[in-house]
């Protein structure tokens, strides 16, 4: 599959190292081969070059003309909504959980796990359950099981506990 | 003058003035010959001179300086017109400052040394008598009458006893912190910091009831203190808890000691610990406490849950890059 993303004029970008790390930027211009200059308006990043190894490529693309002044590049980011669509983001979603994992203490770690455990263990006897009776029909893998009479499913608390929002 | 990379060759001040000295000599001595027309030549070189290499100021080193006013009047006390700039700095450089100070008024300038009138240390004195030498020169201070043979004992300040050191708890190890211990055989436990004794060592408890870790000392290097705390409130540890409280009795144990009481000293036997009536109700009235606390969060239920699970690492999991 060809390159789809590109170090062109409005690429936005992501960058992934360095003092400004993990801040938007939009490329306004190339200057050789490993530099461009960028501009960050929308998320306070000044007109700098960087070294395009500490860039991460987005989707994400704005339409100015290259080497735009800075008020230009404003323009174009806030028209666009970067901001908005870059959190709407799955890769953004992902940065802000890496984050919230990060941020947790000794206590919510056990917290989560101990959810982990309770909906496991109502989710595990039922995904159990359905794959047997998928087995058994013949839709589930090639070997057809035999007919057993069916464990009851050891479930502690069945209805109470509800799924809880994983981290 | 001198600062542009010392290549310039324009005369620094002091040197101006040396060689403006040697013109006046010169003057003075041509003076006194009977050659005019050398000395009319030099008197007309002077203000060229002074033209060509010289900035003003050092046309007043020739003045004679203001005679001091008449009567003593109070010594001033300035103070310093440079200040540092940081990084040390100074906001006038020493040039500046040489005209800023007005020094040139002084370069070359001798203030007499007073002379202070020597206090005699002897006096002559008369002696009467014959074939005595009429005089004697007698010392008005005496000389000491002892002399030590033997070199001053030297006191010197001696270092502190590790029982005299001062201890330092981290800042996040507070009475009630949560802490996981990390060495001896309760580690991986979590338990509850109790209080700091005096020798620095930790006091934890479990509560024994959750975790079984009784009442233990442990030191701060092996423990990592969580964010979690529990809020003991007022609780105060019993005076009695301290760090002799907790010693072992090694004496017991020493051959010496079975031999007067009669043992065997190669029987190898193993004696089982069993916690004293004393440390049991100890035990009893600290954890109450923090049971107590415990039951008053909203979150009791899962803070005892965690209080009884023990810690562990998993796989891409690194202590030193997570909180805690």
């Amino acid at each position: 599959m060809p390159f789809a993303r590109f170090v062109q004029p409005g690429r936005v970008a992501l960058v992934a190292e360095g003092p400004l790390k993990g801040k938007l930027v939009s490329v306004v211009d190339v200057i050789d081969q490993t530099r461009a200059l960028v501009d960050g308006p929308g998320s306070g990043v000044s007109r700098q070059q960087i070294r395009l190894n500490q860039l991460h490529l987005t989707k994400f693309r704005l339409k100015f003309p290259f080497t735009a002044p800075t008020r230009v590049v404003r323009k174009a980011w806030t028209d666009e909504k970067l901001n908005e669509k870059w959190a709407e983001s799955q890769w953004a979603r992902k940065l802000e959980n890496k984050e919230k994992r990060a941020q947790m203490t000794d206590y919510d770690r056990f917290k989560l796990s101990s959810a982990r455990v309770k909906r496991n263990r109502i989710r595990t006897p039922v995904f159990k359950s359905l794959k047997m009776k998928a087995a058994r029909n013949g839709t589930f893998g090639k070997k057809k099981i035999p007919k057993t009479p069916v464990k009851k499913p050891r479930t502690k608390k069945e209805t109470s506990a509800k799924k809880p929002a994983k981290k | 003058m001198r600062s542009h990379g010392g290549s310039n060759d324009n005369p620094t001040p002091r040197l101006f003035e040396a060689i403006y000295k040697k013109c006046l000599i010169h003057t003075e001595l041509s003076q006194t010959s009977t050659d005019t027309f050398i000395c009319v030549n030099f008197f007309f070189l002077i203000p060229v001179l002074i033209f060509y290499m010289a900035p003003p100021k050092p046309k007043e080193v020739a003045k004679a300086p203001a005679a001091p006013a008449g009567g003593v009047t109070k010594a001033k006390v300035g103070r310093p017109r440079n200040y540092d700039l940081g990084n040390g700095v100074v906001r006038f450089s020493k040039t500046k400052m040489f005209h800023k100070k007005a020094k040139y008024k002084f370069v070359g300038k001798k203030n007499p040394k007073a002379e202070k009138p020597k206090k005699p240390t002897v006096v002559v004195k008369q002696i009467g008598g014959e074939k005595n030498g009429g005089t004697r020169t007698v010392l008005l201070r005496r000389r000491k009458s002892f002399y030590p043979t033997q070199d001053k004992m030297v006191t010197r300040s001696h270092h502190k006893t590790f029982s005299k050191h001062v201890r330092r708890t981290r800042p996040n190890l507070t009475v009630g912190t949560v802490c996981i211990l990390l060495a001896g055989r309760h580690a991986g436990k979590r338990v509850v910091l109790v209080g700091v004794l005096p020798s620095g060592l930790l006091l934890v408890t479990g509560p024994f009831a959750f975790n079984s870790c009784p009442l233990r000392r442990i030191s701060q290097r092996y423990v990592i203190g969580t964010s979690t705390k529990v809020d003991l409130g007022d609780f105060k540890l019993p005076k009695h808890l301290n760090d002799d409280y907790f010693k072992k009795n090694k004496k017991s144990t020493k051959r010496s000691v079975k031999r007067k009481q009669g043992e065997d000293i190669f029987a190898s036997k193993k004696e089982k610990y069993v916690p004293s009536e004393q440390r049991k109700t100890d035990q009893k009235t600290v954890d109450e406490a923090v049971i107590k606390a415990i039951g008053q969060r909203d979150d009791k239920k899962v803070l005892r849950g965690y209080l009884k699970s023990t810690f562990g690492l998993r796989s891409s999991q690194f202590p030193h890059r997570m909180r805690f």
